[in-house]
């Protein structure tokens, strides 16, 4: 069976798969155990299994093993926990925005690289970075409201994580 | 192959014999909690098997343990809407306990009461309220013992932050003390006192929600996320059209992938294989035929079999002086209003964990009844029903019945033919194609107004896909093709209420023609029913309004007595500062911006709830933009404040997807909505700015809010487009081809008058 060496939340983890084609999603989910991106769609459609290879929000489902190398994987289990919360996390705790919270994962993947990149980024441009992510809560507003706040909470030391993302991507 | 801890790394067996004992769904409240944390507490749930599951008892619902924490079985179940925080917070004011020290088991069949399906908005009102009772009888208890204890009258007694004291002060003996690991034999008193309103300090805050830390870090276990150990993975392949009959399988075409087998019972075909990724891609490969079948109706045949039957029985739901003499006198009004084929549409795909051996079942399953759905695997695997214990784990929410019943019946079936425990998840097209649809409605409306402009005839005429009598469950897909006996019907909820008008009308009727079938295997959704009746309902009324050139406000507010109504819609519209005029309202060309609203007293005898809306139609693509979405409800005692809100704003927005996009599309053989491009649902941009505002009556008993608040929003927005442009929707969904059409066909008409 292939090995690949894989680069996940700062840790270099290897794994046997039976395809090389196998999406990373499920060798997150049952190679590594790291549940938190989701099976949605498998079609890129939904956003559900959104995890960061070098620090771009992407799609897990379509993304085959092969092809990750060397490139920094972060799963949102590696963005933060609960008792250390990404700012983005954080206010999506303190705006409760999930309901059932089977998309949320995307969402926070999604909100974190909008905001590393744009970290002034307005409600239009939060819109626009979501736009391919579904919820069927109807839990949109809420997601909404915890990136703007997570935005203003985060501030100038998002641009100081942002470039040191840059630095480490060099 | 070994069970897959959260967080990383493989458990020890031994670790995860003692951290999976169950796996019942069991929440610490007011902690964040890591997985394996999870799963220990898990193990502890499991302590208390053999319990007493009997509602009427207290033990049935509370155990208070030796250090004076309080665990809380809830027949209930959290499906995202809150109530994992809102019940405890209801038993711990009545038990007088800090809700952070009470956990709670929910939707285990070996551990939590039988409280009925997590179902029409019913958890609170319903669940919440029994569990109330409990623990206002447990708290008597409490005080009983220690006046005992303490040598005092009871009436001198308090239960407060755990302990009983004296309410003249002085020292209080806690919980634990007083009942820790024994049992209270108490049946639950209706008449043990609840307490005061006015005196709450736990119910109506908004204490957070004890699982979005863990769901937004990745922590949560949900039933997706769930292992035990030798488990396969299966995938089931459905037949190319519906009620096909396998005719082969090739087993030779999945050789090589992995360790992947088929399983072929009858005709039901599924794949087992060790790695998910084996199994997925021999689902994909493995070569099978099926008949070719023709039975659908079409989703475009569907108002026409509608009218055409066959049909079960006529039924009258209202009948009120002579509407239809009154009808026959006066001018009349008619309109016909169409709610078609929708999905549940959740976002994970159905899916299940079951392990059928040495004569038992285990099975984990996001079931919004795990106890309906024992009986039900006992019955289909010819099991006794007290050797099957039914999990309840999250799912992705599901709004009415979706796929996780039908997942739990592939994996109890495959399981029992390997002989391993099985976890099954449907991939996206099985969900979108085969979950039981919300079924279609079809409303013939005729009115006619007094010569003052007041309603004074209504008729409202339903067509209705009836659920067949008793029916235990809706048959599920896996043993139907295997060919295990199961009751054959359809089940749809409660989809006849709230077809007559809220409002004064000397003479009404509402009939229903009850349909024998459902154009595809049906289930209840969100609100079932009523999203369409009231649609059809409060369009009507606005299309009256208009006849009357009434503002539609007034026109409602002159026909509406009851106070709690009065006050929900009135401050709907002042949400979006409603100035009274008659609809439509004067617009040019190009893009057109109107308001309208809709009322509801849901179920007639449930939450109070009205919708207001603004919105911009553009002429030329036919889009429709909801700028501003206000609502104004009213369900009683508010239990969590935030969890309402949350639950008012789920309402809308998915019911604005409802509106606006959704409709399951087939044709003869099969489901070709497969996908979110082929059945799109709202996004980002298209969610506009909400205003909420929440009436709480504390003295009033606390109603649901998982429902109500979806059912004016079709309304609000036909009636705010009709304002915009003059064109009146009654097809949902609202799509830009059909506000285009109904542009055109509105221009001719009105060439044709001029």
């Amino acid at each position: 069976m292939p090995t690949y060496r894989l680069s996940i939340n700062g840790e270099i983890r290897s794994v046997a798969v039976s395809d090389p084609k196998q999406p990373l999603l499920y060798v997150l989910r049952n190679s590594l155990g790291l549940t938190g991106a989701k099976y949605g769609c498998g079609l890129g459609q939904c956003g559900a299994c959104t995890v960061h290879i070098g620090g771009k929000a992407v799609r897990s489902c379509l993304v085959p093993v092969s092809s990750v190398g060397a490139k920094r994987v972060t799963t949102i289990e590696g963005l933060g926990t609960p008792a250390a919360p990404h700012p983005v996390q954080a206010a999506f705790i303190a705006e409760q925005a999930a309901q059932c919270g089977y998309c949320v994962n995307g969402m926070v993947m999604t909100s974190a690289a909008l905001l590393a990149q744009k970290p002034r980024a307005t409600l239009g441009e939060c819109k626009a970075a979501l736009a391919g992510n579904l919820c069927r809560c109807g839990t949109q507003h809420r997601i909404e409201r915890a990136v703007m706040r997570a935005r203003d909470a985060i501030g100038k030391p998002v641009e100081k994580r942002a470039a040191e993302d840059a630095g480490s991507k060099a | 192959m070994s069970a897959v801890a959260k967080g990383g790394g493989a458990l020890s067996r031994r670790e995860f014999l003692k951290a999976s004992g169950a796996a019942a769904g069991v929440m610490v409240i007011g902690a964040a909690i890591s997985s394996r944390a999870l799963a220990q507490q898990r193990s502890g749930a499991d302590a208390a098997l053999g319990k007493t599951l009997d509602a009427n008892e207290v033990d049935g619902f509370f155990a208070v343990h030796a250090d004076g924490s309080v665990t809380l079985f809830s027949g209930k179940v959290d499906l995202g809407t809150g109530l994992r925080i809102a019940i405890p917070q209801m038993a711990a004011e009545e038990l007088g306990i800090d809700v952070a020290r009470i956990r709670i088991v929910e939707g285990d069949t070996g551990l939590t009461p039988d409280q009925g399906a997590t179902a029409g908005s019913t958890g609170i009102m319903r669940g919440g309220v029994q569990i109330r009772q409990a623990a206002a009888t447990a708290r008597e208890a409490l005080i009983g013992i220690a006046a005992q204890r303490l040598g005092r009258p009871a009436a001198e007694l308090e239960a407060v932050n755990g302990e009983v004291r004296p309410k003249a002060g002085g020292a209080g003996v806690g919980f634990g003390k007083l009942i820790g690991d024994k049992r209270f034999g108490l049946k639950l008193d209706a008449k043990a006192p609840l307490r005061d309103p006015s005196g709450y300090t736990v119910v109506g805050k908004p204490i957070q929600r004890p699982d979005v830390a863990a769901k937004v870090t990745g922590q949560h276990v949900y039933m997706q996320d769930f292992s035990v150990p030798g488990m396969l993975h299966g995938r089931v392949i459905r037949p190319s059209s519906v009620g096909a009959k396998l005719v082969s399988v090739d087993e030779a075409s999945i050789r090589g992938i992995g360790n992947a087998r088929v399983v072929r019972i009858n005709d039901f075909v599924g794949v087992v294989a060790d790695d998910e990724w084996d199994a997925i891609r021999a689902a994909r490969a493995l070569k099978t035929t099926w008949t070719k079948e023709e039975n659908l109706v079409g989703d475009e045949g569907v108002r026409e079999w509608m009218r055409r039957g066959p049909f079960e029985a006529d039924e009258t739901l209202m009948k009120r002086g002579d509407a239809r003499a009154a009808l026959a006198a006066g001018k009349r009004l008619k309109a016909t209003y169409y709610w078609p084929v929708q999905s549940h549409a959740s976002m994970g795909p159905s899916c299940a964990v079951a392990d059928l051996r040495d004569g038992k079942a285990m099975v984990w399953s996001a079931s919004q009844a795990t106890h309906r759905l024992r009986g039900i695997v006992a019955r289909l695997m010819q099991l006794p029903t007290d050797v099957v214990r039914v999990v309840y784990l999250d799912g992705a929410g599901c709004y009415g019945m979706n796929g996780h019943d039908d997942a739990a019946a592939d994996a109890a079936l495959l399981s029992r033919a390997t002989g391993r425990p099985v976890r099954v998840q449907w991939m996206r097209e099985d969900e979108h194609a085969w979950d039981p649809k919300g079924p279609p409605q079809l409303l013939d409306m005729e009115g006619a107004l007094t010569a003052d402009g007041r309603i004074w005839a209504w008729k409202t005429e339903m067509f209705l896909p009836r659920a067949t009598a008793s029916l235990p469950n809706v048959p599920l897909l896996g043993p139907a093709a295997a060919g295990i006996a199961q009751p054959m019907g359809i089940s749809t909820g409660l989809i006849s209420q709230n077809g007559n008008p809220p409002y004064a009308a000397q003479n009404v009727e509402v009939i229903v023609h009850w349909l024998k079938d459902a154009p595809l295997r049906p289930s209840n959704i969100r609100a079932p029913g009523k999203v369409a009746n009231c649609f059809a309902v409060e369009s009507f009324t606005d299309e009256l309004a208009a006849a009357a050139g009434r503002d539609p406000v007034e026109f409602r507010l002159q026909g509406l007595s009851d106070a709690r109504g009065i006050e929900v819609l009135k401050r709907s519209v002042a949400l979006l500062g409603w100035q009274p005029r008659p609809s439509p309202a004067a617009n040019g060309k190009g893009v057109a911006t109107g308001r309208g609203m809709a009322y509801m007293h849901y179920k007639n005898n449930e939450t109070y709830v009205a919708v207001a809306m603004e919105v911009e139609v553009d002429r030329g693509s036919g889009t429709i933009r909801v700028k501003r979405l206000a609502c104004a409800h009213d369900c009683g005692l508010v239990i969590n404040a935030d969890a309402v809100r949350a639950q008012i704003e789920g309402n809308l927005l998915q019911t604005l997807s409802r509106t606006l996009h959704e409709e399951t599309k087939f044709d003869r053989s099969a489901v070709s909505s497969r996908d979110w491009s082929s059945y799109p649902i709202l996004t980002f941009p298209e969610v506009p700015e909400m205003l909420i505002d929440v009436v709480d009556r504390p003295k009033e008993p606390p109603l649901g809010a998982g429902e109500a608040a979806a059912t004016p929003v079709p309304a609000a927005l036909a009636n705010a487009v009709f304002d915009a442009c003059g064109v009146r929707l009654r097809t949902a969904p609202f799509t830009r081809e059909r506000v285009k059409a109904a542009m055109v066909a509105m221009a001719t008409e009105n060439k044709r008058k001029a």
